[in-house]
């Protein structure tokens, strides 16, 4: 809730993104710590370990593709299975876009490089809130950043850690993005249709657990956005208390 | 291996899935019903992530006192349900976690 009346620079919205973004910086840095060591490990170059957080930055695919390729696994094989484990970005992007779309190309385009788990569930939560201020797109170019050059640079010590950092996924920093999805998705079950998204979503994944490549999280996502549009359709009442972001700008 | 080939094809892939509708949005006319089912994705998605992760940390379902994802994350749920509180949820779960860790010798 944004309680301070003073409009807000750019400077500001860049610096309350990174800010706001700052917990689940702290928990992706064992990760790239571990991702940097790992691929190295698995028989990729530093420069190509380098170079996958630098151009590619999505954790888990990365993840994935370090194992493999210590598997040996064919490079078209490693990239169908990247585009499988990132295509719930293609969800958070069409989620986003009503808010974003009137910013030009220069803006939608780095704002779409580094779109993250991370990022979309700060930016979600804030752009809503904002109220015809200019500078939407400054508080997630700030989130973005944020998590990009952390990103970067935890990678390039883990690579030059090697295996230093063993055992760093067990410093309970992972946690960290998982209780920051609790606090902002809790807040958002204010309806039945809502609820219902989130219990069958939930529900879904935790019994798709063992499908390979993210995609019981992807058909859980799906099933749960069912669930919800049919309950709303059910019971229109619900309607009168949720906004669509059509008022926006 | 072809490394080059190799960033180059998962980098066309991550941004093909980030990037293209955010592009094309702009010229498209979102009906209602799209707008509508797309105010479920935050709910959808961070549950379908959050969810496995707390009740299964490590792939196998653990509904048990020694799963501190699963004690942490119910007193976040509990903080974030009556507080709405974003930093106080983190701050308080984080706590309960690395605590409940420690309790239970993990």
């Amino acid at each position: 809730m944004i309680t301070d009346r003073t409009i807000p620079t750019r400077r500001s919205e860049f610096l309350a993104g990174a800010k706001d973004t700052l917990p689940m910086i702290i928990g992706a840095i064992p990760f790239g710590f571990i991702f940097g060591a790992l691929a190295v490990n698995n028989g990729l170059t530093p420069a190509a370990t380098a170079g996958m957080s630098l151009f590619v930055f999505a954790g888990s695919s990365q993840f994935i593709a370090a194992g493999l390729v210590k598997d040996g696994a064919a490079i078209a094989v490693i990239v169908v299975t990247t585009f499988i484990v990132n295509l719930r970005h293609a969800l958070y992007s069409a989620s986003l876009a009503p808010y974003l779309k009137h910013l030009p190309q220069r803006w939608l385009l780095p704002l779409g490089f580094m779109l993250t788990d991370e990022t979309y569930a700060v930016v979600i939560r804030r752009l809503p809130q904002f109220d015809r201020t200019p500078h939407q797109q400054w508080y997630q170019l700030g989130s973005s950043l944020a998590m990009y050059v952390n990103w970067q640079i935890c990678t390039w010590i883990g690579i030059a850690a090697g295996s230093a950092f063993t055992g760093a996924e067990n410093w309970g920093l992972d946690f960290a993005m998982l209780v920051t999805f609790i606090g902002i998705v809790v807040p958002l079950l204010t309806t039945r249709p809502m609820i219902l998204c989130a219990v069958v979503s939930s529900v879904t994944a935790i019994l798709l657990d063992g499908m390979p490549n993210n995609l019981g999280l992807l058909i859980a996502a799906f099933l749960g956005i069912a669930a919800g549009v049919w309950a709303e359709s059910a019971t229109p009442i619900a309607h009168l208390s949720s906004s669509a972001p059509e008022g926006q700008n | 291996m072809d490394e080059i080939l190799l960033i180059f094809g998962m980098t066309v892939v991550t941004f093909g899935a980030r990037y293209p509708i955010l592009a094309l949005v702009g010229r498209m006319k979102l009906s209602p019903s799209v707008l509508r089912a797309l105010r479920y994705v935050p709910p959808a998605v961070l549950s379908a992530i959050v969810a496995p992760a707390l009740i299964a940390p490590n792939h196998q379902i653990a509904i048990t006192p020694t799963n501190a994802y699963l004690i942490a994350g119910i007193v976040a749920i509990g903080i974030a349900a009556y507080r709405k509180n974003l930093m106080l949820t983190i701050g308080i779960g984080m706590i309960v976690f690395l605590v409940w860790r420690v309790i239970i010798g993990g």
